[in-house]
């Protein structure tokens, strides 16, 4: 049995509200006086973060605190890494020092796979974004987020998401977050619209399980909930669209299109946000827009994550995919094998 | 509690034995507290929540007062955690005033090793500091692994390890109903 979390397309429908359930739980953990539970005692955790993050890393730290694991937190920047160490020896290495699980950020889409199904390491691995592939706890906190916001907090328990019409806008290309939310938004029988002007939407997009449109403004009073994602400026090496003024006046969101969406309808952000370019401080500024619950969404999913991988003798998530089978959209070097 | 339902299961407390006992323990609960102004009620999920707002409504009719009554979760703090798969958690939901300086009555349905009273002690040391903390059970079957004993007991079951003790409430099972049966293979697992 798999005991990693690498692709939100691994999880199963039941996989995915059993975790939002539990998180659902977990987050009642925040009110009170004491913010702890015993249940990770004595388990270490490493936090190996490739790549810089602020929001995940202080989130899963903030979570396995909670759950009382011991903590460590590994950056790139200053390590031997920066030396010329490989992901390898440093994988052997936290191997060495009795490690039960690995939360890897990586640069390198696979790189949390590579590490999960090389036998270098026996710590169950969590994907905290690897380069364009996944991010699936971040998945996870947008559907606890949606789940919360239009079914309800105690009538979405053991509930779906189906027939929840959810729009992602902007950089598809380089988002990690669509890839995952597509993914675990189809499990849970959501459908999926991704907008995005041509020169951001990925190559073999028609074989995602989502809708594809060029038009904010015909998609807007059809959504449920809005994703604005942030154009990736670090991974950009060429002109995806001439001027980000441009950019923001047909697929920004500003006070007058949130006017068009239904009422119920909730603004999303993964953050961090560009204010002016995709989102307008109207907007992001507004009650429908739920960034700041989406943060602390993101401590109770974990927390659920971890204690189902983590707090029994085997995980409570299993996994569709046998442990042998390599995915053909984790196309990676065997690096060092 | 036992799950595994045998074929031979024999009721030794049907549903009007079960109302009479929960009536017995309601005034035992307000006589011990001398009127019961400060309990406080707390089930363990899932069927101690049931008898613990049934207690509740006992008490309110006996009082004339509102019982604060709510549940207590106490999956993250056993200590068998580590021999299982996670389980799903339940909930925990503390009334509004909280437990600080009240008597808390921690309600459960069968009381075995007393594992899961440990871990109820536990998990309420984490919200707050009730003034004393009291044990009502709708049976205990005997066999306990660590020094807890309870204030207000249903039925005293004496068992032997091979049998198991299903509790059956209305609200989960359809039916009131306390059954003995015996189980074929290992004695019974820990609580």
């Amino acid at each position: 049995m798999m005991r990693h979390l690498i692709s939100a397309a691994d999880l199963t429908r039941d996989d995915a509200v059993l975790i939002l359930d539990t998180a659902e739980e977990m987050a009642r953990v925040a009110d009170r006086p004491i913010k702890k539970l015993p249940t990770l005692r004595g388990r270490t955790v490493v936090n190996l973060f490739f790549e810089d993050s602020t929001r995940t890393r202080i989130s899963f730290e903030a979570a396995e605190k909670r759950l009382s694991a011991d903590v460590i937190n590994f950056t790139a920047k200053g390590s031997s890494v920066s030396k010329g160490e490989s992901l390898k020896d440093t994988a052997q290495t936290l191997e060495a020092m009795g490690v039960d699980a690995v939360v890897i950020r990586h640069g390198a889409s696979g790189a949390p796979y590579t590490l999960a199904n090389s036998g270098w390491i026996d710590a169950a691995v969590i994907n905290a974004g690897d380069g364009t592939h996944q991010h699936p706890t971040q998945a996870l906190l947008d559907a606890f987020t949606m789940r919360r916001r239009l079914v309800g907090r105690d009538a979405g328990l053991g509930q779906d998401l189906a027939g929840k019409r959810v729009t992602v806008v902007g950089d598809i290309l380089h988002s990690r977050v669509a890839r995952s939310n597509v993914d675990l938004l189809h499990t849970l029988g959501a459908d999926v619209t991704l907008v995005a002007p041509p020169t951001l939407v990925p190559v073999g997009v028609e074989h995602w399980p989502c809708e594809v449109s060029y038009d904010l403004d015909r998609v807007l009073p059809k959504s449920d909930a809005v994703m604005m994602l942030r154009v990736q400026r670090e991974r950009m090496n060429a002109a995806f669209f001439p001027t980000e003024r441009e950019y923001s006046r047909r697929y920004g969101l500003d006070g007058e299109r949130m006017a068009r969406m239904p009422e119920h309808a909730i603004v999303m952000h993964p953050g961090p946000m560009v204010r002016g370019m995709e989102i307008t401080a109207e907007v992001a500024d507004s009650d429908r827009c739920t960034v700041v619950e989406q943060v602390a969404n993101g401590v109770s999913i974990r927390m659920a994550v971890l204690y189902l991988l983590l707090g029994g003798n085997e995980p409570a998530v299993t996994h569709t995919r046998p442990a042998t089978e390599r995915p053909a959209h984790t196309a990676f070097p065997d690096e060092e094998k | 509690m036992d799950t595994h339902d045998s074929d031979v299961a024999r009721p030794v407390l049907e549903g009007p034995d079960i109302a009479r006992v929960l009536t017995r323990i309601a005034h035992e609960i307000v006589e011990r507290a001398k009127g019961a102004d400060d309990v406080v009620l707390l089930g363990i999920p899932t069927r101690g929540v049931f008898l613990a707002q049934r207690l509740a409504a006992k008490l309110e009719e006996i009082t004339g007062r509102k019982i604060p009554v709510g549940s207590l979760d106490i999956t993250m703090y056993r200590d068998d955690l580590r021999m299982h798969p996670p389980r799903a958690l339940a909930r925990t939901e503390i009334p509004g005033d909280g437990i600080d300086g009240r008597l808390v009555v921690l309600v459960d349905d069968v009381l075995f090793s007393g594992r899961t009273i440990r871990a109820a002690l536990d998990a309420l040391n984490d919200i707050g500091r009730p003034r004393a903390v009291q044990l009502a059970v709708l049976v205990d079957r005997g066999h306990r692994e660590l020094p807890i004993r309870a204030d207000y007991v249903g039925k005293n079951l004496p068992t032997s390890l091979r049998e198991t003790v299903k509790v059956q409430l209305a609200e989960e099972d359809g039916r009131d109903a306390v059954l003995l049966g015996a189980k074929p293979t290992a004695p019974a697992g820990e609580r």
